[in-house]
């Protein structure tokens, strides 16, 4: 029973992470870089969802489901259009540059947004409570506990990923995104628009990192502005470990990651190496399946 | 012929250090310890430029193989040295930076070897994982303090030994770039399948710049830990890595000179800047950004290479 209720713990965490991975590996499958900054976008949509709550309050009443869901909503597209800015300002100008360059422009934006989020007129350095969108209740369901939060998580999760499945395999807008990142060239000679696509990307990975940040830190002690970085690293860990480039590897990659993490979590002994244990899947993973579980391994052509 | 000149600079450098170390109480304390970060930015920079910049292994873990080498040498010293008699001390302490190397560039080889099947950014996010796991380690320890660290390590670094050790390690690192060997590295960082084809064995070389780079980063963590004194997994953690990757952007990726004048600049005012708190971080954040959109080659690379190459 001990272990089954981990499971469905290490579930709920997980679906957070797939949601996160989403995002990278979307970027990279059409850009082809890790964008560092990503996690900042998710601690963003965190802070919109702590601002837009006593509004959502005033309008529709204390945790109320139009509450949080005009929070969840107006996060993401807040957080869509930082995504898409941040693309445009910072990653278009060096499209062409080799990629190493932009990785690191990736990480100089990251830490741009993480540390201007800490100074004292912007959001500050300390921990904030974060404020409760729905009132908690627990449900036992054949023994196992969860708390309602949890489990309204993992639902809105799953339809989130199957929304995003719809939208990559059965849309015009998807089909274009699967050329981009195919073949960014042939796409263009297609007369797919790789810009707007581009664009398209961002702003539906940062949606989903808010909606993924407003989840963790419903689950999370407070927020502050590096609470990203933890989440970030693990999705994408997530994103590498179930083949970087292929949505349903990063769901698989973020369900396997947060059932590991949680159950190690649990083990006397081993609990203290939990930071860890990510990095250590990681490395093994990348070891015996470079191109991750269900990534195909490309040969480079010269 | 440009060894013997490479090495006389180098007897010379050494000699000038152990001179200067002499003096060194008279000077100002203040300006003797930020002497002391330079020359130990010196040894990172240098030797994660060998990695990042001459082999073009983006590593993000730098941080990492300084805390093994600095915990390591620390907890020699801690042991055998603080009771050993005064003149036995300066063996003790080049031991231990020594051992500290040493386990460090085993560290290094553990990460060079699944790097080899990795490029890019997958090598980059496996070696911050790789610093962050030795972070932790050294967190749950309790042989090494657990979360408060080592303290009460005796301050042996001088600036003799922070410069002498920053000049061999220019000097070793400066030798085997320039080596017939060496050039392997610059071949696999320009482009390592067309090396590859030539008969170089890019994954051999990548594993020696991994080796070599921890090794001194591991040493330079000794150095660290004999002058700060104390030591906390929290210091190494994926902002002194960057801390160091700055440095070589700054200084420009394969260029040793420019490095070295990115390490002493950005070191020095490094304490003046402390004094604007998180917002030293922004303006490093934005020197990134600038430099990768206006001189991708760092500042201090003139003609040769135009832009680094991936």
């Amino acid at each position: 029973m001990e272990i089954l209720q981990q499971l469905t713990n290490g579930l709920a965490l997980g679906s957070i992470y797939a949601l996160i991975a989403l995002g990278y590996t979307m970027v990279y499958g059409v850009l082809r870089f890790i964008n560092f900054a990503h996690s900042d976008v998710l601690m963003l949509g965190a802070y919109s969802a702590f601002f837009l709550a006593p509004v959502a309050e005033r309008l529709f009443g204390p945790q109320t489901i139009a509450g949080a869901l005009f929070i969840i909503v107006i996060a993401a597209a807040i957080c869509a259009v930082i995504g898409v800015l941040i693309e445009f300002l910072a990653y278009r100008p060096l499209r062409s540059r080799p990629k190493l360059t932009v990785l690191i422009t990736a990480i100089g934006v990251s830490l741009f947004i993480e540390f201007t989020c800490q100074h004292k007129s912007v959001f500050g350095a300390d921990t904030k409570s974060f404020p409760k969108l729905l009132a908690s209740r627990d449900v036992a369901i054949g023994g196992l506990h969860f708390s309602s939060n949890d489990l309204i998580v993992l639902v809105l999760t799953a339809a989130l990923l199957a929304g995003m499945w719809f939208l990559v395999q059965r849309t015009k807008m998807g089909m274009a995104i699967r050329a981009v990142s195919f073949n960014e060239k042939a796409a263009a000679l297609m007369g797919v628009n790789v810009n707007r696509v581009i664009s398209y990307t961002f702003a539906i990975g940062s949606a989903l990192a808010a909606i993924a940040g407003i989840f963790y830190s419903m689950r999370a002690p407070g927020i502050d502005p590096l609470m990203g970085v933890q989440p970030g690293l693990r999705a994408f860990i997530a994103a590498v470990v179930g083949g970087i480039g292929n949505l349903p590897g990063a769901a698989l990659g973020g369900l396997l990651l947060g059932v590991i993490e949680t159950v190690a979590g649990g083990i006397p002994g081993v609990s203290n190496y939990r930071d860890g244990i990510a990095f250590a899947i990681l490395i093994l993973v990348l070891l015996f399946r470079p191109a991750g579980l269900l990534g195909k391994s490309m040969v480079e052509k010269v | 012929m440009m060894h013997t000149g490479a090495k006389r600079s180098l007897l010379v450098a050494i000699f000038i250090a152990i001179a200067v170390s002499f003096f060194s109480a008279h000077f100002n304390r203040y300006y003797r310890d930020v002497a002391i970060d330079v020359a130990i930015s010196i040894v990172l920079a240098v030797s994660l430029n060998l990695i990042n910049g001459h082999t073009g292994q983006f590593s993000l873990g730098h941080a990492g193989f300084m805390a093994v080498g600095g915990y390591i040498a620390a907890k020699i010293t801690l042991v055998f040295g603080v009771t050993a008699v005064a003149w036995a001390q300066p063996f003790i302490f080049l031991g231990a930076l020594i051992v500290g190397g040493v386990v460090a560039a085993l560290a290094g080889l553990m990460v060079g070897v699944p790097s080899l099947r990795l490029r890019g950014d997958y090598l980059a996010i496996v070696t911050l994982g790789f610093g962050e796991i030795i972070r932790v380690i050294f967190q749950t320890s309790e042989t090494f303090g657990a979360a408060t660290g080592l303290v009460a390590i005796p301050k042996w670094t001088t600036i003799g030994w922070g410069f002498g050790i920053a000049a061999i390690t220019v000097y070793v690192v400066g030798c085997l770039v320039n080596s017939t060997y060496g050039r392997g590295f610059l071949a696999v960082h320009d482009d390592e399948i067309a090396a590859g084809a030539m008969g170089i064995n890019p994954v051999r070389y990548k594993v020696t710049a991994f080796v070599i780079g921890a090794f001194f980063a591991g040493v330079a963590g000794g150095l660290y830990a004999h002058h700060k004194t104390t030591l906390a997994p929290t210091g190494f953690d994926f902002m002194k890595s960057i801390d160091i990757v700055v440095m070589v952007i700054l200084g420009g990726m394969g260029n040793t000179a420019g490095v070295i004048v990115a390490a002493v600049l950005l070191t020095a005012v490094q304490e003046p800047l402390r004094a604007l708190g998180p917002l030293r971080m922004v303006v490093f954040a934005l020197i990134i950004i600038a430099l990768m959109m206006l001189r991708p080659q760092g500042l201090f690379s003139f003609g040769k290479k135009k832009g680094a190459k991936a």
